[in-house]
């Protein structure tokens, strides 16, 4: 079972009295553990797809399947649990909430899932870990340089091990060491056996996924996978010696 | 240009076109600015609406219900003046009170000793108020609640009273208490709609009254009310409802005219004095009303009063101030860049202290022409409810307006410094 | 996230966000603040007003039933008029009453009349003569500061004995005892026996102007009638108000000879009627004063709208985020209506505070004291005030949509 799938989805929308169409029938398969970037041009239909894959927006035509469940009419609520458990979001301009620390934006998202606070607690503070930044637990976002911000953004993305991470032009405000830091983090990522979806313009970016979704005009242009390095088994994410790789927190994704 | 300098009254006029512009050019800003956030220079003004709506209404509404009180207190002649035991009107602790019970009553004798002694009148009227059941005529019956007033020949005059039909009072009549009425113009047409009242008689409880005259219609503001009485010689009312003891009377005195006024009241003070025997250097024991006095009277009594609610009233606009200083605050952040665009385009301190305070006034203005509007109206209905008749209060309509540009400039004042005092470059790096 | 999760988050992103900007959160505040204050205080006036008014009419027994031809309660002119001419209650009638009436514990006739009276040098006019029996003591809402009060033989025999009003003591004897001393009461001897504890005063008049004297010496020797200005019952402890009114209407009726189908001549008056009308106008006070100062909190409610409103166009990034990381609607309209409502309860609990001094001062004139349900109100009011206030804008938060937010700035 795929992990996203698309089936002939359409976006379309009035600006004064012309109808935009953002997306035009698009149908598109990622199955778990893939790391995939989608790439185009400014206006070529990139970010309404990420949108609609990251079900912050409902398509006009057209069917999402995530995980399985039919999420193209689900309501507002709904949609907002969707993305509290299922997609982890990391975003061009880092997103942290500026008056609290990074523990705290850690925490969001489960206190939105409802979790107690001794459990947030351990959770962030496991995750900030993970991501190198133990010792800035307390830091503000201000109080910390670029890729150390988009490092907490991540943290974040993670903290409800999340089906999917969706990071829209993750390294745009960050200097090229720190780009390729963070794309680096990527890429452990990927190899722990996460879903990975990034959208850029950048070439260099997108090159260092492992399947490239060029989109022109609101239609796919071309979908090419770099074969090579990992192999794809439906459901479980296998490791360069054939065995499963567990997920961040030593447990089974 | 010519190669002159410009003389000083091409100077002055060009300030004063510079000044104009400047005006106009912040007018439009301030506009421009107020339109560009309506929701939020909507609350604004509304917050400035409902304050001076707090004021104006109340005021209105006050000022209505003085107007209708001094019209029904002003109802002696404009010569005339009334001297009794009791004032107009006593707010006092219950002891001052007690004090005025205690003072010795207006007998008919001491009236009596006056009206002789009182050489500078021109009219002397003693008088008191009696209540009648129904009067009725061979016509006739009135409403069961007739005033009659007890009177002597010198209270027509006194009271303006002029005749219609037949004859006042005489000194005859009073003299030997006799059982005859003079009537107000409304009660003689309910008596008597077809005929002329004079000579008929009426029953007053029981007993038969001769009418020798009837008045002209008074016409006061309170209408038909005035009209609805009957006249008779005070002796007889005594007579007739007693209280001779416990009822003090009242002692009316026209003045021959305006010159002779003030030696006509100092006269009927000094006969009093002595007749009451009031040792030299003590206050009078009883009161001298005037249409004026009275009036002055009730409005420093309620003096306390509109001041009290005035300040209360206030109190909503105040709370308005702190609000558009609050957005003021909030718009000159938001506008830092454009500031500091401004600055750097020339515009000196004051120019930008000036568009904000304008724009501040602009948004007061707004909403105190509309609240001095509903206020107005607002005032006016509680009045109507009351039955009073509408006023428009024109001092504080235009008093409403100032207090309004006076809070657009105190509580602008400061964020208009504020936004003055950024540092240009500062501003122009701000996000 | 449960409702108290999400009040606890919402307190927090609130008290940082108050924080964040502390000049904007005290002008916010003040316009609040003020607008407690000004209803608080109002409030309290009102109930101090209210309660000066209930002290004054205290005097008249809660368990006393008036007889008269009048009745207390508002009526137009037409009624007054047709109740003067009612037949006049008499002596006999009241006479009759006592003897009949089981549910009394003491009938008291009373007809009054104003007299001068003098002792030696001084003088004291225009003092209110009461005539009535030794039963006037326990109606009559009176009490005795020295001396007694005169007895049932003297009542019935007529001596000419008196209780004077403290006023009137303090007039006539101002260094020494009236006790014992003979007055003149209009040339007329009479002997102090006691003198009446200060009672105040009731509207307009001093109660203490006056003098009590044996009804029959009342008169004999001043109005030579037998008519009466009241009757006063004062029902037996424990009996029930309403039962004993019925008795006493129906003997009313009986002694003066009314029929079945005849109206009322007569009136039953009780304190009930005096404090309905106490109420109106307290009411109506109320009313019209919390209106105006009602006004001002409704300003402050307005500011903080605006300001609120400011604050979500300001946070429309931050908005975003959320949304996008799983907050639901709900959370987003909390988490600002908590911000809006702490707003406002803080400026209620200040506004309290400020109010609180002022109203001390407000006792020397009124007896009004910031009372616990006055407090609670007005914490009520504030976050009502706050919620009201906040709500479209927390409205307008919760329904943005995720992408545009994210998008902005």
């Amino acid at each position: 079972m795929s992990l996203i799938r698309l089936e002939n989805i359409s976006r379309r929308y009035q600006m004064g009295g012309e109808t935009i169409h953002a997306l035009r029938e698009v149908s598109l398969d990622i199955q778990r553990g893939e790391y995939v970037a989608i790439m185009g041009p400014s206006g070529s239909g990139k970010s309404t797809l990420m949108n609609l894959i990251g079900c912050l927006d409902t398509p006009t035509a057209g069917r999402y399947e995530l995980n399985g469940v039919s999420v193209s009419e689900m309501g507002d609520n709904q949609l907002a649990e969707i993305r509290n458990r299922e997609i982890g979001f990391i975003f061009q301009t880092f997103n942290l909430l500026p008056r609290a620390d990074a523990l705290r934006n850690v925490e969001l998202p489960l206190i939105y899932s409802g979790k107690p606070a001794a459990e947030r607690r351990r959770i962030a503070l496991e995750v900030l870990a993970g991501v190198g930044l133990a010792d800035r637990v307390h830091h503000k976002p201000n109080e910390m340089s670029g890729g150390q911000r988009q490092r907490v953004a991540v943290a974040r993305a993670l903290a409800n091990r999340p089906s999917l991470l969706l990071a829209d032009e993750p390294t745009g405000n960050l200097d090229s060491k720190t780009g390729r830091e963070i794309l680096a983090l990527f890429d452990e990522l990927f190899q722990k056996g996460h879903t990975i979806i990034v959208v850029t313009h950048e070439e260099a970016v997108a090159r260092n996924a492992r399947r490239i979704i060029r989109i022109l005009d609101g239609l796919i242009a071309s979908d090419e996978r770099m074969d090579g390095r990992e192999s794809k088994v439906e459901g479980q994410k296998t490791g360069a010696d054939g065995r499963a790789v567990p997920a961040p927190d030593g447990t089974a994704p | 240009m010519s190669g002159c300098p410009p003389s000083q009254k091409t100077v002055k006029t060009r300030s004063i076109t510079l000044l104009l512009g400047e005006l106009q050019e912040n007018f439009a800003m301030a506009l421009g600015a107020v339109m560009a956030h309506k929701l939020r220079s909507a609350l604004t003004l509304l917050g400035v609406l409902v304050g001076v709506f707090s004021i104006i209404a109340v005021m209105t509404a006050m000022r209505v219900m003085q107007g209708r009180i001094e019209s029904e207190i002003s109802q002696l002649g404009s010569q005339t003046f009334m001297i009794r035991k009791w004032p107009a009107i006593f707010f006092s602790l219950p002891e001052g009170i007690e004090k005025i019970r205690r003072r010795k009553n207006f007998t008919l004798d001491l009236c009596q000793q006056f009206q002789k002694k009182a050489t500078l009148a021109r009219n002397v009227g003693i008088q008191s108020y009696f209540w009648a059941g129904e009067i009725q005529s061979t016509r006739a019956r009135t409403a069961p609640e007739v005033q009659l007033l007890g009177e002597t020949p010198g209270s027509f005059a006194a009271r303006n009273w002029s005749l219609a039909e037949g004859r006042i009072l005489a000194e005859t009549d009073v003299e030997n208490a006799r059982d005859v009425c003079v009537l107000g113009h409304n009660l003689a047409t309910n008596l008597f709609p077809v005929v002329s009242g004079v000579g008929e008689r009426v029953k007053v409880d029981g007993i038969n009254y001769t009418v020798v005259g009837v008045l002209e219609s008074q016409g006061t503001s309170l209408g038909g009310d005035q009209d609805n009485f009957a006249v008779i010689p005070i002796t007889t009312g005594l007579n007739r409802y007693g209280g001779a003891r416990w009822r003090t009377l009242n002692l009316l005195v026209q003045a021959p005219d305006q010159a002779g006024y003030e030696p006509c009241r100092e006269q009927a003070e000094g006969i009093l004095r002595a007749v009451r025997k009031v040792p030299p250097g003590e206050p009078d024991d009883f009161e001298i009303l005037s249409n004026d006095s009275m009036v002055a009277q009730f409005n420093a009594f309620t003096l306390a009063v509109r001041l009290g609610v005035a300040l209360i009233s206030s109190i909503a606009l105040l709370a308005a101030g702190v609000g558009i200083m609050n957005i003021m605050l909030v718009s000159v952040t938001e506008r830092t860049r454009e500031i500091g665009i401004r600055r750097a385009i020339g515009a000196k301190k004051r120019n930008i202290m000036a568009q904000f305070i304008i724009e501040a006034v602009l948004l007061c203005e707004l909403g105190g022409v509309i609240g001095v509007a509903l206020g107005v109206l607002g005032g006016n209905l509680a009045a109507w409810l009351l039955k009073f008749p509408p006023t428009v209060p024109f001092d504080w309509v235009v008093l409403g307006l100032a207090i309004c540009s006076v809070v657009g400039i105190v509580f602008g004042t400061y964020p208009a410094w504020k936004a003055a005092n950024l540092d240009p470059i500062e501003s122009l790096r701000y996000e | 996230m449960n409702f108290l999760t999400e009040l606890r988050e919402g307190l927090s992103i609130s008290w940082s966000a108050i924080r964040a900007n502390k000049l904007r959160s005290v002008l916010t505040t003040l316009g609040i603040i003020i607008g407690i204050v000004t209803v608080t205080l109002m409030g309290t006036a009102i109930e101090g007003l209210h309660q000066s008014f209930l002290k004054t009419i205290s005097f008249i027994g809660a368990d006393v039933l008036y007889v008269q031809i009048e009745d207390w309660g508002p009526h137009s002119r037409l009624e007054w008029v047709n109740m003067q001419k009612r037949r006049a209650i008499t002596v006999e009638q009241a006479a009759t009453l006592a003897s009949e009436l089981t549910a009394a514990r003491a009938v008291a006739p009373v007809m009054t009349s104003r007299e001068r009276i003098r002792f030696r040098k001084r003088s004291a006019s225009n003092v209110q003569i009461v005539g009535s029996t030794e039963d006037f003591f326990l109606t009559g809402g009176v009490s005795v500061a020295a001396g007694r009060f005169f007895s049932a033989s003297e009542a019935a025999g007529g001596r000419p004995v008196c209780v004077i009003g403290s006023l009137v003591a303090t007039n006539l004897f101002p260094n020494e005892s009236p006790l014992g001393e003979r007055i003149k009461i209009d040339q007329q001897p009479f002997e102090v026996v006691g003198v009446l504890e200060k009672l105040g005063t009731f509207l307009d008049t001093s109660i203490d102007n006056q003098a009590i004297i044996p009804l029959p010496q009342l008169i004999a020797g001043f109005e030579n009638t037998h008519n009466l200005d009241q009757i006063q019952v004062k029902v037996k402890a424990g009996a029930d108000l309403d039962d004993a009114r019925d008795e006493l209407h129906s003997v009313m009726r009986k002694i003066r000879h009314l029929a079945p189908a005849d109206a009322d001549d007569f009136a039953i008056n009780q304190q009930d009627q005096i404090l309905e009308m106490v109420h109106k106008v307290t009411g109506t006070i109320a009313t019209i004063g919390l209106f105006i100062t009602g006004l001002s909190l409704c300003v402050g409610g307005i500011g903080i709208m605006n300001i609120m409103f400011v604050s979500v166009a300001e946070r429309t990034r931050e908005i975003g985020v959320r949304k996008a990381i799983g907050a639901k609607r709900r959370t987003i309209l909390l988490q600002f209506l908590i911000e809006a409502a702490t707003i406002c309860l803080i400026g209620g609990l200040v506004g309290l505070g400020i109010a609180w001094p002022v109203t001390l001062l407000m006792q020397r004139f009124l007896p009004a004291a910031l009372s616990l349900s006055t407090i609670g109100v007005a914490l009520l009011v504030s976050l009502v005030t706050g919620v009201l206030s906040g709500i479209f804008p927390a409205w307008r938060a919760a329904r943005m949509n995720p992408v545009d937010a994210l998008r902005n700035e």
